[in-house]
């Protein structure tokens, strides 16, 4: 990869983010229905594009989804 | 977890339970709170482990942090406990109180492992590492950075400069920005979102990048 494609990922915007505030008011029942084998990107395609954007976020989809499978 | 358009929650059998208890009196609250709180501190705990490496909170510290997010996370929870539908199980939903807490809080840690960090200072010089290192193209990737220079000069608000300085050039974490000036996550976001998509199409009008690669 170039740095133009390295500049071209900094730059990426998708424009079916949802930004943080929607994902995060529906990152529990995102986090349900991965942790259960459905098919959450489909339902939510703007949070999958969020998560996958958004460091925090994802961050913070990651934990929960460990807080859920581990049975915690 | 399905669906409904009642009025009333229609909750799995472990979240009915859950609720129930928590809205019992007396003994039975009091039992499923201590529960509750158990589970909660279990989570911070995990949470802060997974991340240790990042956040460099550990020990006596990582506990310490991983009591103050349960109980606000807890505080959270009894507070919005009417608010929740039933749209996943009752834990999930009260688990994600707690990874946000320790988000927050980490947020804020940022600061006393980083305390001379400036926002504003436009290091530009470190832009290119941003893009990777190529040796052979020294003079085209100056070229490029100082084009998203001119983007970032010409294009974006005095806010929206600010911020895709502090996260994109010197590379200060999200939340640390989040705590530091008081705004919340989704604004900083859409702020630098902004910003992205502003000096992108400008790179492209000048010819700097090209328009088919769009999205990702
Ligand atoms: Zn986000």
């Amino acid at each position: 990869m170039n740095h133009r494609e390295q500049l071209e990922r900094v730059l990426a915007t998708d424009p079916a983010d949802v930004g943080c505030e929607q994902a995060i008011a529906l990152l529990h029942m995102y986090a349900d229905m991965i942790a259960t084998d459905k098919d959450a990107a489909r339902e939510y395609p703007g949070v999958a594009a969020h998560l996958a954007a958004c460091g925090p976020c994802g961050e913070d989809f990651q934990g929960l989804l460990e807080a859920v499978t581990a049975g915690a | 977890m399905i669906p409904h358009d009642d009025d009333a929650p229609v909750l799995d059998p472990a979240s009915a339970e859950w609720i129930s208890a928590l809205t019992a009196a007396g003994r039975d609250r009091e039992a499923g709170l201590a529960r509750l709180h158990g589970l909660l501190i279990r989570v911070a705990v995990h949470e802060l482990r997974r991340r240790e490496a990042s956040s460099a909170v550990t020990g006596a510290e990582l506990d310490d942090m991983a009591h103050q997010c349960a109980a606000d996370a807890m505080l959270a929870i009894l507070d919005k406990l009417d608010t929740f539908r039933g749209e996943s199980r009752f834990t999930t939903w009260a688990y994600k109180f707690v990874v946000l807490e320790v988000s927050s809080k980490l947020g804020r840690h940022y600061w006393r492992r980083h305390p001379t960090t400036l926002l504003d200072a436009e290091d530009w010089e470190r832009l290119p590492d941003r893009f990777g290192v190529d040796p052979g193209e020294h003079a085209e990737r100056a070229d490029l950075v100082k084009a998203v220079q001119r983007a970032v000069e010409e294009t974006l608000t005095d806010h929206q400069r600010r911020l895709f300085t502090a996260i994109v050039v010197n590379q200060v974490p999200l939340d640390a920005l989040v705590s530091q000036l008081g705004l919340n996550r989704n604004a900083v976001y859409k702020a630098v979102f902004d910003a992205r998509r502003k000096i992108r199409l400008f790179l492209i009008a000048n010819g700097y990048l090209d328009e088919r690669r769009q999205g990702r």
